[in-house]
């Protein structure tokens, strides 16, 4: 142990996680995402909980890497990271803030479903850029697991909607 | 067979499915005949890796070996995907609906599984469901534009078909030890699985103007072809042969080797 570790509190581990940027969606962090699900410390040991948002996202790898490196500059030097599956994740865990920041990067924010994704496939699906809703999907797959591609007949550009999970 | 080891068995060959039928999805990166497709089989085949993947861990967890090495240091006939994952990746027709029929069992699979007495394939049923829904979103949509476009596609489309029922057929060979792990209520019987699947995909087709070898009777629909079994008992193609080791090949070469 190279720092004192006695005063970091699990908030302060939150605070920081805060920092840790998804790398698909890089204006979310892994805690708005709400892919860290748990944060226990036990003396100088750290233990997160995260969880995938698709069960074959390739991004995980990534993810858990910048997570370990995150508590390493904390201080922690015994880290560990469980995947879990438990209440899988679902895009209706995303708050309005982090839908928010979605639409602002040009991401359709994902349609609420309240338990029954299917029920979005056919929502209305607005512009991120324009606004309309005069929007047509292309393609329900896109340059990652969670995008799908969509078009605004208004403004005439494509665009990115987030998968409804 | 005891119960964790009937679990094993179980979790392998869905697993073993996934991955032999992701790889196969892979094979159309950069050769899909539209832009559009090429990104939904990638993602399809990145998907259906993926679940394989979390089936292994599930594996790993009751003693098994790990992913990597269950996925890259087997041998062919230690594998127990059915044969119908292991066919040549053919034309597009082919494709899509091999996809389609895998796709509607999974969903049908799922559908059990996510209510499974056991709490890890509970889960990931769970996890794994609604990314299925957009898989069958997706080729169900082509199955019924590709059904009835041109002479051409129909053609080709009934021809695929026909080649491919009598292998999907095979997704429900039983797995051994099923019946100790039916009795538990942690999967369900192979037998419904067909039976609804058959009665699920029937309708699709004959909506797509496609044919299908079923007798239907009082609403019960029964498949008319010899389904093709063996890949559960371990006795596969020479395509599996093929496939395994150009899957393999890169691992092989430097075991062990971080990437
Ligand atoms: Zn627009």
């Amino acid at each position: 142990m190279n720092k004192d570790l006695g005063n970091i509190t699990n908030a302060d581990v939150w605070v920081a996680l805060k920092e840790v940027t998804d790398p698909e969606i890089p204006v979310l962090s892994l805690v708005d995402m709400k892919i860290v699900r748990d944060v226990k410390i036990d003396g100088n040991e750290v233990h997160v909980t995260m969880t995938p948002t698709f069960a074959g996202c390739p991004a995980i790898y990534q993810m858990k890497s910048d997570i370990e490196e995150k508590l390493r500059e904390l201080g922690f030097e015994k880290i560990n990271i469980d995947l879990s599956f438990k209440e899988p994740w679902s895009t209706d865990m995303l708050d309005d803030e982090a839908r928010l920041k979605l639409e602002t990067f040009g991401i359709t924010p994902p349609t609420k479903h309240n338990g029954n994704p299917t029920s979005a496939i056919n929502a209305e699906v607005k512009c991120p850029y324009c606004k309309s809703n005069d929007t047509t999907m292309e393609n329900p797959f896109g340059p990652t697991l969670c995008r799908m591609i969509y078009y605004c007949n208004s403004c005439r550009q494509p665009f990115e909607r987030f998968k409804a999970l | 067979m005891n119960k964790n080891e009937a679990i094993q068995t179980y979790l392998l060959a869905l697993a073993d499915d996934e991955l032999i039928l992701g790889h196969r999805d892979a094979e159309w990166t950069g050769h899909a005949p539209l832009i559009e497709e090429d990104i939904a089989f990638s993602n399809i085949a990145q998907d259906e890796i993926g679940h394989a993947q979390a089936l292994l861990r599930i594996y790993e967890s009751l003693g098994g070996n790990d992913p990597d090495t269950m996925g890259f240091l087997r041998d062919a006939d230690e594998f127990t995907c059915c044969h119908f994952v292991q066919m040549p990746k053919g034309d597009w027709a082919y494709t899509i609906v091999r996809q389609f029929f895998f796709d509607a069992a999974e969903i049908i699979r799922l559908r059990y599984l996510k209510n499974s007495t056991y709490e890890l394939i509970r889960e990931l049923a769970a996890k794994i469901y609604p990314e299925e829904q957009y898989h069958l979103l997706h080729t169900q949509g082509n199955v019924e534009r590709l059904g009835d476009a041109t002479e051409e596609s129909r053609r080709r489309m009934q021809r695929a078909v026909d080649e491919a029922f009598e292998q999907a057929l095979g997704l429900f060979e039983k797995i051994p030890g099923e019946d100790v792990l039916i009795d538990e209520k942690i999967i369900p019987d192979s037998r419904t699985l067909e039976a609804e699947w058959l009665q699920f995909v029937t309708p699709v087709l004959k909506r797509s103007g496609l044919q299908s070898p079923v007798i239907e009777t009082n609403g019960t629909v029964e498949s008319n072809v010899e389904p093709l079994y063996g890949g559960r008992q371990k006795k596969h193609t020479e395509h599996l042969h093929k496939i395994i080791e150009d899957m393999q090949k890169v691992y092989r070469m430097i075991p062990g080797a971080k990437w």
